[in-house]
């Protein structure tokens, strides 16, 4: 059949693209699975191998992305924290393709998505299977608990669908993601993403049209469409930062801790931006 | 008057129904049964008593009157999406308001209402896997099944109200079988079921022996309280067809529910649209609770689950 050749084909440009340790890396993607090849959150590692194939050339081929300080993830449940950015959520599966090709040992991912993807016809479908979920505290708990790596996008889409001049600037952060660390005993790590910004830039938001469709917003750029266009990646991790105390405290409270964190990235953010040459270079 | 010569009863409310069945073979050896249906028991076995009539009538509590009853296990509640929301309603809410009645006024030690899964309700705001907290959502998006959060929140009030009593909710996730006439089973029957295009959710399914035995286990002096029950885990949906052989239908979801909504208003679909939230959106419980406290472990596998609605 033309769809099991297209997957077989797609997964052999996978383990092409993968380089060195392929099998350390297809280890570090599996999940305990069950007799029907998914595990209790709907990720297939079958699926998953054809899947990655095109994240992995946009990785390396399109993107070209550098990254920076990734052996500062420390192993166990951890706490991905990235500014968001690009129209189109690129920037998680670039963080993601750096944790299975660039980390040592090579780890899986899984990102915290809108509620609205549910809802998305073959994307739902998709983001599962890849093993993406749904962004509910009560997931986000399951999976610390598991001791997994969670990026989590505390601006939301006020950070991914923000417009031109408001770029490299972080929008308002959620207080969701302190509270979980704060109750999970997880460390935090910061990430900078540079270079998604320029990949769409927008214009402009035509509001009416994004609530026609029931989109979160309806980007105009010079394109038209939001299409990524090949600029250089550069992706920064940072230190761990560790804080205590207590997950139900008051927000303001947890607005402190949170804006360290918001710190923390919007400096790596400015330096990264002074040490790059070129947007596309 | 209470015959002192007779063992003390479990009362199976529903026990002419497949679960009821399934729970009597478990333990009419064992207990003595006194079953409430308003169907006949076809095959009833010789040492069961049986009283045929409807449990919103105030003759139920003779059978409280007369014999000393242990334990109730209440699983006559109706899951018909054809029958006039009015008596769906009635039926479940009044049924289960005089059968908890009776455990409180005549002393009865256990009580276990089966309830279901459902009570929370399909949503793409879910999380993966719902625990005993979380908020009993269904009726918002599918309002004729509020008789069954309702007769939930019932057994769960008496929880609190009469701490005497052991009370257990059990809330399995869709029980499928071979002689079932529920929602998911008659889905999985279709040859060419309907999916919605681009939507593949995780199910989780539990064998009707299972539940039965959740049920028996729930007898156990001791036990009170909330659980989900979940059976061999969960798959996504496509895999249930694979499995069976099925070759569904691929219709976009904006088109599906109006559709299907006329199909169901000249009876020509058995399925009232709002169930096509089981078919494209999460509703999958976490059932670590039930398992941990009973050592829980389902007897039929996946596959032997997914092809028992082929009565195999």
């Amino acid at each position: 059949m033309l769809i099991d050749t297209l997957k077989k084909g797609l997964r052999s440009w996978t383990t092409s693209m993968m380089g060195e340790q392929v099998d350390e890396k297809i280890a570090a993607l599996s999940r305990s699975e069950n007799e029907y090849g998914v595990d209790p959150f709907g990720f297939s590692l079958d699926y998953s191998l054809s899947a990655v194939a095109p994240i992995i050339w946009l990785y390396k081929h399109y993107h070209r992305v550098e990254t920076f300080g990734i052996e500062k993830v420390p192993r166990g449940r951890v706490l991905l924290v990235s500014n968001h950015s690009g129209q189109l959520p690129m920037d998680g599966a670039m963080i993601g393709a750096s944790m299975l090709l660039k980390a040592d040992p090579p780890r899986s991912m899984r990102a915290m998505v809108e509620k609205w993807m549910p809802t998305l016809p073959w994307v739902s479908t998709f983001m599962a299977r890849v093993g993406q979920i749904v962004g509910t505290p009560e997931n986000c708990r399951r999976l610390l608990e598991n001791e997994e790596a969670i990026l989590v996008f505390p601006e939301g889409t006020r950070g991914l669908n923000k417009l031109w001049p408001k770029r490299y600037q972080l929008q308002e952060f959620g207080l969701g993601f302190m509270r979980l660390a704060l109750e999970t005993n997880t460390p935090i790590v910061p990430v900078a993403v540079i270079g998604a910004e320029e990949q769409a830039p927008s214009m402009m938001n035509l509001k009416p049209m994004a609530k026609l469709l029931g989109f979160p917003s309806f980007p105009i750029t010079p394109t038209g469409l939001p299409f990524p266009l090949p600029t250089r990646y550069r992706i920064y991790f940072g230190d761990p930062l560790f804080f205590t105390g207590r997950a139900d405290d008051e927000d303001a409270e947890l607005e402190k801790k949170v804006k360290v964190v918001r710190a923390a990235i919007q400096s790596m953010l400015d330096a990264g931006i002074r040490a790059r040459k070129h947007v596309f270079w | 008057m209470t015959d002192k010569n007779q063992r003390p009863a479990v009362v199976l409310t529903g026990i002419s129904g497949n679960l009821g069945r399934c729970l009597t073979k478990l333990l009419h050896k064992e207990e003595r049964i006194i079953g409430i249906d308003r169907r006949p028991f076809v095959g009833k076995p010789k040492d069961v008593e049986m009283v045929q009539g409807d449990l919103r009538k105030k003759k139920i509590e003779d059978v409280f009157r007369r014999n000393q009853v242990k334990a109730v296990v209440h699983m006559g509640i109706l899951h018909d999406p054809r029958m006039s929301a009015e008596d769906h309603h009635s039926f479940n809410v009044l049924g289960t308001t005089r059968v908890l009645d009776c455990a409180a006024r005549f002393g009865v030690k256990k009580l276990v209402v089966l309830s279901s899964a459902d009570v929370y309700g399909p949503s793409p705001d879910n999380s993966n896997f719902l625990t005993e907290e979380a908020p009993l959502m269904a009726a918002s998006r599918f309002p004729s099944v509020r008789d069954l959060i309702e007769v939930d929140m019932l057994a769960h009030g008496f929880f609190w109200r009469h701490p005497a009593v052991e009370t257990v909710v059990l809330r399995p996730v869709h029980i499928v079988g071979p002689t079932i006439k529920n929602a998911p089973s008659n889905y999985l029957r279709n040859r060419r079921p309907w999916k919605l295009a681009g939507f593949d959710p995780m199910v989780q399914l539990i064998h009707m022996e299972d539940v039965a035995r959740a049920l028996a286990e729930a007898l156990t002096e001791g036990r009170k309280g909330v659980y989900n029950v979940v059976g061999p885990g969960a798959v996504p949906l496509s895999a249930l067809f694979k499995e069976l052989g099925a070759r569904p239908l691929a219709i976009p979801h904006p088109l599906a529910r109006p559709i299907l909504g006329a199909l169901f208003k000249y009876r020509l679909a058995s399925f009232p649209p709002e169930e096509l939230d089981h078919i494209q959106f999460l509703c999958m419980v976490d059932g670590e609770r039930w398992a941990k406290e009973t050592h829980w472990q389902p007897a039929h596998s996946m596959r032997e689950t997914i092809r028992s609605v082929l009565g195999e």
